[in-house]
């Protein structure tokens, strides 16, 4: 019987004894951590501390060395799971249209078409879509890219969404409409988000619980909580509590940064 | 709209001049004797030349041979290459341990086989399009290979996440990720199907075809019907590679946009 098969109540994922190593470089050496139910939490740290790493070994998309990591005492396959990937082109299919694009992973699971197309007409309802999802995803622009992508991880009602740097390719003003388009389903559906950032402003602005990490071999600089009132819009970017908070991230981001 | 029908007819005119400039370069050397007769006929009498051979002269009998020959030898190629193709990319170790060997027998020149294919096929029809086809089986092995090696790593993994098998991973993404590079390795197979064959059939005795139709112009001194059938290979080899091209914008309309 597994050690793991007990869980903290609350927490959804639980991480022990993680260790992973690139040619004998180790990335992660023992990390251990849990992973709030039904909540976001964003990832931030250094450039190539791991952070990717991370969600790729949490996602069951990177093998481990060693340690654990069950979802609530299962395992990734017993899982369902949604991932976003920052390179959206070249993640869809660009021979399917984006509507067959996102029926894809429900024709997988084997979901019967008056179903499917029950299940995707709710999923769009949540989305505010300007444009036709009976095009090719090439004939979309980035953002219309990515909200297909999102959608797509999400048809399936993912247990756990992770997104590794969903925004990082798209210009800011597109990233402020995705932010809220995000915040709003996530929220809306109670999913658990595992988000990877390398914005301070966005990784706190999504947030539940910020992870920081230090430099590789990564460990936990600080795990905080963001306890920000949702829903979050443009302006909590210039409140006071969130210009704190963020503040005091930095601080604490850099104090690690050097203190390794 | 109306600027679109204006540019579509511009380009069609464009097009029509180089064509008709040869033609016209090609009249006057001619007519001011410039180039004796005995090697260049008059593009009229070449033209006339195709013409009677089209209507009772057996013309249309070689072109058609050419063609079955040379789709024949595709035909073989294709059914025997694409599925290859895909196994060999597939597997890494595979690809390493023969690419050097499909590179080198890509290298070379089909007509050196010639010899060895009539040794072993003997001087029938099925020697030269089993030398066609063994050429062009080569082109579409390393591209069809290529282009699922080539498959995009995001795209694999994004199915998997999503509980795609191995066997849906293959059947739905892999398939259509080495597509647009299979298309790029059957036009270039099709046209080269196409040059060994007229060759075969100018010097591995054949009773038909159009090489053997440009051999015997060239036996009997027949220039009007040498440069005719030149020209008549020249629009099957266009041919082949428009229908091709034409069929590649339609099923692989995504190639070179994503
Ligand atoms: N496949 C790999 N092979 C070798 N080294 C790798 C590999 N993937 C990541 N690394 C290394 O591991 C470290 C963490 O990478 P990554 O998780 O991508 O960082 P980031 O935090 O920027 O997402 C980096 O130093 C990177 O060079
Ligand atoms: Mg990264």
């Amino acid at each position: 019987m597994n050690a793991l098969a007990w869980f903290t109540p609350g927490t959804h994922i639980t991480v022990r004894g993680l260790r992973k190593a690139f040619g004998g470089n180790p990335v992660y050496a023992g990390f251990d951590i849990d992973l709030p139910k039904g909540r976001i939490v964003s990832v931030f740290g250094p450039n190539g501390c791991g952070k990717s790493t991370f969600i790729n070994m949490v996602a069951g998309l990177l093998p481990i060395d060693g340690g654990e990591i069950l979802f609530e005492g299962k395992t990734i396959r017993e899982t369902r799971i949604g991932y976003v990937f920052q390179n959206y082109r070249e993640a869809l299919f660009p021979w399917q249209r984006a509507i067959d694009n996102i029926h894809y992973p429900l024709k997988l699971m084997g979901i019967a078409r008056p179903e499917r197309e029950r299940r995707i007409a709710e999923l769009v309802a949540g989305f505010d879509l300007k444009f036709d999802l009976h095009r090719y995803p090439y004939e979309l622009s980035g953002g219309q890219q990515q909200t297909v992508s999102i959608m797509r991880s999400l048809a399936i009602e993912p247990e756990v969404l992770f997104l590794d740097e969903p925004f990082s390719a798209l210009d800011y003003e597109m990233t402020l409409i995705m932010r809220d388009q995000l915040q709003k389903v996530l929220v809306a559906r109670g999913t658990t988000a595992v988000l990877v950032s390398h914005d301070l402003e966005e990784a706190i602005y999504l947030a539940d619980k910020l992870l920081l990490l230090t430099r590789r071999p990564s460990r936990i600089a600080e795990f905080l909580d963001i306890p920000l009132a949702r829903p979050r819009s443009p302006a909590t970017l210039t409140d006071t509590e969130f210009v704190r908070i963020k503040a005091h991230a930095l601080e604490l981001f850099q104090t690690a940064v050097r203190g390794s | 709209m109306g600027l679109q029908v204006k540019t579509a007819w511009q380009r069609g005119i464009l097009m029509a001049v180089g064509p008709l400039m040869l033609f016209a370069i090609w009249y006057v050397v001619n007519a001011q004797g410039w180039v004796t007769p005995r090697l260049l006929p008059s593009p009229v009498r070449t033209l006339q030349s195709i013409w009677t051979n089209m209507a009772g002269g057996g013309m249309g009998h070689d072109f058609w041979r050419t063609l079955v020959r040379t789709l024949q030898a595709f035909g073989i190629a294709a059914v025997a290459g694409v599925p290859l193709g895909i196994m060999i990319g597939a597997n890494a170790k595979l690809y390493r341990s023969i690419e050097f060997l499909v590179d080198f027998f890509r290298s070379t020149p089909a007509t050196a086989m010639f010899p060895l294919f009539m040794i072993i096929f003997g001087l029938g029809d099925f020697a030269k399009i089993a030398v066609a086809a063994f050429a062009a089986w080569l082109v579409i092995l390393f591209n069809v290979a290529y282009g699922v090696m080539n498959a995009r790593q995001t795209r694999l993994l994004a199915a998997r996440v999503m509980g795609a098998s191995r066997l849906r991973i293959f059947r739905d993404v892999l398939f259509y990720e080495c597509l647009p590079q299979t298309f790029v390795g059957l036009r270039t197979a099709v046209s080269l199907a196409l040059v060994v064959i007229v060759v075969a059939e100018m010097f591995i005795g054949a009773d038909d075809g159009l090489g053997k139709r440009i051999i015997d112009s060239q036996i009997t001194f027949d220039m009007p019907q040498l440069y005719g059938t030149i020209l008549v290979s020249g629009v099957l080899g266009y041919g082949l590679n428009l229908f091709f091209l034409t069929l590649e914008t339609r099923l692989v309309h995504w190639a070179g946009r994503s």
